[in-house]
């Protein structure tokens, strides 16, 4: 068994939300940066300040060979084609497609000429990891900067050549055009020759939302035939001469130690034993089956583990201080005091259960050694980091490890880390081949890691004119994402305290602000019930932030908020803030006598500032409430002693095609912002709105995700 | 074992109860078909055993010695998409889209068995396909479409 799997999940769900910092670290030499772009004009992305490179013949030897760091950089060839380079990996949330939107947006040019060279670490650069919405406000924006300082410079080339002023001159369909005398000439032509390296330009002017003509349009996904007629190849779908089939040896239960192990070994398959790590390499899956099943090993197991039973308890009793990073929470004034003079004070607890994140193509690595330096395919939102886990696994320099990310069976913040990816290199490293390694729908379940289970302690006050003098807020071990309350409230102590967690447990779809928005919305209705308030209106009434306001009116007037309520029907309204997003969810529920609850519908409005693909957004907007309504009504990992026991889809409930109510989403496209990222803020608000409705129901306050696993209230 | 997939023979040695997504897979490369699951119970690896929706991660080689096995690569005649691929690329419905196989071919063989079906049906019918994106709604309207389209 490999140790690894026993640590703590190395990145926290708050601190893998900083890419900015991180990104920093790596550089690179301005030399082999060269090297790597190869010729044409070539915008970058500096953090530091690099004009005097511009100065520069970029053939000029330097004997200091600065060191410069670079986050992404176009490429405008000599036959106009142009390339985007990033260390962003596409997951199933469209951003090939996005990004190549704002590429040709800002250059002009049509979609197909622009192509994206993805998660490569030999050719991108350095990048933190696709995650925490930061694709479209990051990386976005700096490709808008970069190509708009591309589009300039191939102007600035084009005056130079004719001997003219800029004014004169506009690019359009990849050429570049004088508007005297209609001369024109293509951005190839322009390049030819040249090897122009230039950092993005500040003062580059980048096209206004309200002037988009190929970004805010939907265009269908990049190479969507290649996946609908299953050409498109994963990374569990390689195949290379002489390539093994992997399998690995996995403990039974969490925190075992290997005692023993008896291995009758079979010819042709290679075996590789590294302390509690044992792997078999075989030519084909039945041979690499039973040379597993040929393995008699003898655990220790780890006995008094807590389960599902008792995880709250648990999780309250070992917490540890606070947190000490920025998802710490805050206090201001005085919560006591303001409990004291509340009108009515409510107290509740709030119980959220560990889920997983089930994408449907498990880890999948393909490792290949040669001449001692690793290469290895897989299928990871972080790129990077798993290079780096390779690196310290294996002692090996940077150079001497390529991580590349073909398009990847989904993530949604579940493959931060490199598991399959260093067992599939150990194994090729041993077998002289490359070996594919990827894992079953079990071991995903059991070994890779969890979104957190938590408890969420809320006391709070309201005052008869719909006031909240007091708002105590402490999350044991969910994390600290969405922690913080956009609601006016003078005193208020809100913290975060992490907890020893059984499970292995990192980032998932919208992080914690699953777990710390379902309490607080909860709670919200929870006291404009006590008022006698509307939600909506008591809402609204605490908020300052318009854009909020905007959201929640937005979708109480498409759900028809006041209208009339069938008899057992039930009307819910939450919202949240998440990852420069907005949303207001709405949802209507119906209880039969026998406490069967059905969702019959929900409607959403997320502001997600100016839209770049309004299909593909709200494609995503329905992937995060679809998958909401599964941790909101039955997604729940069960175990006890170290085990997992609902490790398989026939076990674990995912959401399904009967499990969808009605659903409409309502876009609202803000082209006065900027572009958010939308792939998390749009599951926070689905349960919290589902819970609601069904306090307007039946009275009854389901305070636990999952609320109702098997249907009905209990 | 002489196996018949996409109008062609194939012609290999393997244990008969391998289950058949692994031969289609490894030994036939034809890696359209996606493992999800292990027990039926997503869909992903569907294809048509005889026109019927089979799960082939469940399904021992053996049991389809003779009959006719398509897969998603055998869908597309004289470079042409099925009506149902072409429904789906119109309305772009997937996101990662590895979960595309199996619903295409799940959808074909609904169509080709109840060409009316009726949106329940359908619901009901392709609830053993999942989508964890989260696509259903799309997935439904791509649906809808093939069979105006048929």
């Amino acid at each position: 068994m490999d140790k690894r799997s026993y640590t703590p999940h190395p990145f926290e769900p708050t601190k893998s939300e900083l890419p900015p910092e991180a990104a920093r670290h790596t550089k690179t030499n301005r030399r082999s940066f060269l090297k790597r772009t190869g010729g044409g004009l070539v915008v970058f992305f500096a953090f530091n300040d690099l004009f005097s490179y511009s100065n520069e013949s970029p053939a000029a030897s330097t004997t200091a060979d600065p060191v410069i760091g670079v986050d992404a950089w176009i490429r405008i060839g000599q036959d106009g084609k142009i390339t985007v380079y990033t260390g962003k990996v596409e997951v199933g949330q469209n951003i090939r497609t996005s990004l190549s939107q704002i590429v040709a947006e800002e250059l002009m040019v049509p979609v197909s000429v622009v192509s994206m060279i993805m998660g490569d670490t030999d050719l991108v650069p350095y990048d933190a990891g696709t995650f925490g919405s930061r694709t479209t406000p990051q990386m976005g924006t700096q490709l808008h900067k970069a190509a708009a300082t591309a589009r300039e410079a191939l102007i600035a080339m084009a005056a130079k050549k004719w001997n003219t002023g800029t004014a004169d001159l506009k690019t359009e369909n990849g050429m570049v055009l004088s508007k005297r005398d209609n001369k024109k000439i293509s951005y190839g032509e322009l390049t030819r020759g040249n090897q122009l390296l230039m950092p993005v330009s500040e003062k580059a002017k980048v096209i206004a939302a309200t002037d988009w003509k190929i970004a805010g349009k939907t265009i269908a996904k990049i190479n969507e035939q290649s996946f609908i007629t299953g050409k498109h190849e994963y990374v569990s779908d390689m195949k290379m001469p002489g390539m093994l089939y992997g399998k690995v040896l996995r403990a039974p239960s969490y925190k075992a130690k290997l005692l023993e192990v008896n291995i009758l070994k079979i010819p042709g398959v290679t075996y590789v034993q590294d302390g509690d790590f044992i792997g078999v390499a075989a030519p084909d899956i039945p041979t690499a089956r039973k040379a597993m099943q040929a393995i008699k090993a003898k655990w220790h197991e780890e006995a008094g583990q807590p389960s599902d039973k008792n995880i709250f308890d648990w999780l309250f009793t070992h917490a540890s201080g606070p947190h000490d990073d920025r998802n710490a929470g805050d206090t201001q004034g005085n919560v006591e005091n303001g409990l004291s003079h509340a009108d009515f004070k409510l107290a509740s607890t709030y119980n959220i259960q560990y889920i997983a994140h089930v994408p449907l193509e498990p880890r999948a690595a393909v490792a290949q050694w040669e001449d001692g330096k690793l290469t290895v395919w897989t299928g990871t939102q972080r790129p990077f980091g798993v290079q780096q886990e390779l690196m310290d696994v294996f002692n090996l320099p940077k150079e001497k490890v390529r991580v590349l990310v073909p398009d990847t069976g989904s993530g949604y913040g579940g493959k931060h880390s490199g598991e399959a990816a260093i067992e599939a290199a150990k194994l090729a490293k041993e077998a002289k081949k490359p070996v594919k390694l990827v894992w079953t729908r079990e071991e995903e379940f059991t070994w890779a890691y969890f979104r957190p289970g938590g408890v969420i302690e809320v006391n709070a006050g309201v005052n008869k004119d719909g006031s909240i003098p007091a708002w105590k807020f402490i999350n044991y071990n969910s994390g600290g994402a969405g922690l913080e309350t956009q609601y006016k409230i003078s005193n208020r102590r809100i913290a975060y305290l992490p907890s020893d967690t059984p499970l292995k447990q990192g980032s998932y779809r919208g992080l914690a602000a699953t777990a710390n928005v379902f309490a607080r919305e909860c709670h919200m209705t929870d006291l404009a019930r006590l008022i006698h308030m509307d939600p909506l209106e008591f809402r609204v009434k605490n908020l300052e932030d318009t854009r909020f306001i905007d959201v929640l009116q937005a979708a109480a007037k498409a759900f028809n908020w006041t209208g009339p309520k069938s008899n057992g029907h039930g009307y819910g309204i939450a919202g949240g803030f998440e990852k420069g997003g907005y949303v207001g969810c709405c949802a209507e529920v119906m209880v039969t006598n026998n406490k069967e609850v059905k969702v019959i519908r929900i409607v959403q409005a997320f502001d997600c500032g100016a839209i770049i693909n309004p299909h593909h957004l709200e494609n995503q907007a329905m992937g995060s409430i679809v998958q909401g309504l599964g941790g909101a009504l039955f997604e729940a990992i069960e175990f006890a002693d170290g085990k997992i026991h609902n490790a398989g889809l026939s076990s674990y409930r995912v959401p399904r095609f009967t499990d969808v109510p009605a659903i409409e989403i309502v876009l609202l496209d803000r082209k006065d912002k900027p572009s958010a990222g939308a792939g998390e803020a749009c599951i926070v608000g689905v349960a919290p709105a589902i819970r609601n409705a069904i306090v307007d129901a039946t009275g009854v306050a389901l305070n636990h995700l999952p609320m109702i696993p098997a249907g009905r209230l209990i | 074992m002489i196996l018949n997939v996409n109008g062609e023979r194939h012609e290999l040695t393997v244990d008969p109860e391998v289950e058949l997504l692994t031969v289609l897979r490894d030994y036939l490369h034809l890696t359209g078909s996606k493992y999800g699951c292990g027990e039926g119970a997503c869909g992903a690896c569907t294809v048509l055993v005889n026109d019927q929706p089979a799960r082939s991660c469940v399904t021992p080689v053996s049991a389809v010695i003779g009959k006719d096995v398509t897969t998603i690569e055998g869908l597309e005649k004289n470079g042409e998409l099925h009506a149902v691929q072409k429904a789906f690329l119109a309305t772009d419905a997937f996101q990662c889209s590895y979960c595309a196989s199996g619903v295409i071919m799940s959808a074909t063989a609904l169509l080709k068995n109840n060409p009316a079906a009726s949106e329940d049906e359908i619901i009901k019918t392709m609830n053993g396909n999942v989508c964890r994106c989260g696509t259903y709604p799309y997935i439904l309207k791509a649906i809808k479409m093939a069979q105006l389209n048929k």
